[in-house]
């Protein structure tokens, strides 16, 4: 490594004496090797980095203009969006980011699910992970509720007030959280803080964490099997490649095609069909005036789905709780052998068939009403929702000891 | 000068005065740390004037004809006051069987409102008009029998975001997904059509 920063002159080697550029480019990306049987699932950790930092940049210019409060929000976005240049585009970028920050977050999980991701040595990079995800919900929530629309304001209501049914300290917390007897603007400048400050630096750490966690352990790959166990001569991993130039240029061409459908919702379609911005969230917040059907935004609704699937709201409340965190476990709940799904027997593959179909039910039964056959739907799949992560345990055991390649699957292009 | 530089002996640690000096600091410091963040997580609680705009409210009972609901504001919730006529009270009692909680063993009420009718005076009901399942406002469906409710209906309640029903004490019915009672707030009465509230009935002085 050191090769690296000997043998220049000038000002390179000047600064390098001083910041180390040239280590930290070898460790990070030409120096750092990854398995070259990476598939197209592997875009979505440098697509997420990519849509933190558009959030970051365009987050930064919705704040110029935006004014947190009660009477104030609303108006500032419509103002926004009207009259200054350019806002019309910048500010949806921000709103329709947020959709695609959970979509890239959600098939990067479904990765890590697919390809044992998160099983030894990677537990601790997949619990960072989950980290993320959680200030990535908390970030998100606070967002949706800041423009303060009638969906904001009837959305915020209903998740503060899962606060409330917490045994003993309920009810004092639920007032502590708003800093008033309801959402007001006590509550609004809060999370415009939290927001705009505080969470963005705990995810931007969490991030760095993940990153250095995974430069520590290297990354798994759709087979599953470790490219440390085979060196080459020369000490680096057979089936390894450095991630620069390969990987940068390959992730070179999952930016493009990301960037191309984020153009085209932002551009013909940023409500994407009341998905991405919900019609109520068009009309300011009303306390008196409940929307006629109160929907959280998508990337949260499997869950709102499971709060809604229990006739007793605390027990609601507790699964609601517990179906977020079980993800936590899974590298212990997982006792396979073998990381990959590929090298897992056809219960395995099953099992992790059904939790998939059964995340996107739950996702739409959390958008529709809460009546009638649908209450039926989502209380079936809540229970199939848990029997994935109660089943796991066996099944991972008796089912994922087949027998796996020495080498990695690799075509040549 | 020291003594041991003289003689060249390396010095006896005291391994429990180290442990010791490590513990009280860490101890101090961790105390410290505690007292610190008492301010910053006290500064979320309600402000002054927060508190100042949930006083109690009065209501003047005069300006509510029987049989009408009027609608009020109390700590940025809703509060329904409804004067319920006699037959409007004699709906209140054919329906036990259906009722979740009749009692309002489960529900969130003042202890002198924990009775038949839900309410210090049995003419005046007075509710937070949340809906217990999720925080949506109720609708009054106040006409029996209304059918676009459910067959036999008395009179009451009715959410529109996911159809909990209610009777005309709040009592919720089953097959609705809210599991309690609607919330009562604390309401008393100083004078004869004076409703405050936010002051309990026990305790007329002091606010709740």
């Amino acid at each position: 490594m050191s090769a690296v920063i000997e043998g220049k002159g000038g000002f390179r080697a000047w600064l390098n004496k001083r910041l180390p550029v040239d280590q930290f480019i070898a460790d990070q990306l030409t120096g750092y090797y990854a398995p070259k049987n990476f598939n197209i699932w592997y875009f979505f950790g440098s697509l997420a980095l990519l849509v933190f930092v558009m959030q970051i940049v365009t987050g930064i210019f919705v704040t110029m203009h935006f004014k947190p409060g009660e009477t104030t929000a609303w108006n500032s976005v419509q103002y926004m969006v009207r009259e200054v240049p350019y806002m019309w585009l910048i500010q949806p970028m921000h709103a329709v980011g947020a959709s695609f920050f959970f979509i890239v977050v959600y098939l990067h999980m479904a990765r890590a699910l697919m390809y044992g991701s998160y099983k030894a040595p990677r537990e601790l990079l997949w619990v960072i992970g989950m980290l993320i995800y959680l200030a990535l919900m908390a970030e998100a929530f606070m967002g949706y509720v800041l423009p303060n629309g009638n969906m904001s304001y009837w959305g915020a209501q209903v998740i503060i007030n899962l606060f409330g049914t917490i045994p003993g300290i309920g009810p004092g917390l639920v007032e502590w959280i708003r800093g008033d007897y309801g959402i007001g603007d006590a509550t609004l400048t809060r999370f415009f803080s939290l927001h705009v400050v505080a969470l963005p630096f705990i995810i931007a750490l969490l991030v760095a964490l993940h990153l250095v966690a995974l430069r520590q352990v290297g990354s798994s790959n759709p087979d599953g099997i470790e490219i440390k166990a085979k060196l080459g001569p020369d000490g680096k991993p057979l089936d390894g490649i450095p991630f620069h130039p390969y990987y940068t240029l390959k992730d070179i061409v999952g930016v493009g095609l990301f960037l191309t459908l984020f153009a085209i919702v932002v551009f013909f379609m940023p409500t994407f069909f009341g998905l991405f911005m919900e019609a109520p969230n068009f009309e300011p917040a009303n306390p008196v005036s409940t929307p006629e059907h109160i929907a959280p935004v998508w990337y949260f609704t499997p869950y709102y789905a499971i709060l809604r699937a229990v006739p007793d709201q605390k027990m609601g409340a507790l699964l609601m709780a517990i179906s977020v965190a079980a993800f936590l476990f899974l590298p212990w709940l997982d006792r396979a052998q073998n990381k990959s799904i590929r090298y897992r027997g056809l219960v395995s593959k099953l099992l992790l068939g059904m939790f998939f179909i059964t995340f996107l039910v739950l996702m739409w039964l959390g958008l529709k009403p809460a009546e009638g056959l649908y209450v039926m739907l989502a209380r079936i799949f809540t229970a199939l929702y848990f029997a994935f992560f109660i089943l796991l345990p066996f099944v991972s055991k008796a089912d994922g000891n087949g027998p796996v390649p020495e080498r990695v699957t690799y075509h040549a292009h | 000068m020291n003594d041991y530089a003289a003689d060249d002996a390396v010095p006896e640690v005291d391994e429990s005065r180290r442990k010791f000096l490590i513990a009280a600091t860490a101890g101090t410091g961790a105390v410290g740390a505690v007292l610190t963040a008492v301010p910053f997580v006290a500064s979320w609680n309600p402000s002054e004037s927060a508190r100042a705009a949930g006083l109690p409210t009065e209501i003047d009972l005069s300006r509510i004809d029987p049989g009408q609901m009027a609608t009020f504001f109390w700590r940025k919730q809703q509060i329904y006051v409804v004067k319920r006529t006699p037959e409007m009270l004699a709906t209140l009692s054919n329906h036990d069987g259906e009722l979740k909680d009749k009692d309002s063993e489960k529900s969130d009420q003042p202890a002198y409102t924990k009775n038949a009718q839900r309410s210090l005076r049995p003419d005046v009901l007075v509710l937070i008009g949340t809906c217990t399942h999720l925080g949506c406002l109720p609708k009054t469906r106040f006409t029996p029998n209304d059918a676009s409710v459910m067959p036999n209906w008395p009179g009451g309640f009715f959410c529109p975001c996911h159809g909990s029903k209610f009777d005309l004490a709040g009592r919720v019915f089953e097959g609705s997904p809210a599991s309690v009672n609607l919330k009562i707030p604390p309401y008393s009465f100083p004078a004869d059509n004076k409703l405050v509230i936010g002051v309990d009935a026990a305790a007329e002085k002091g606010a709740a």
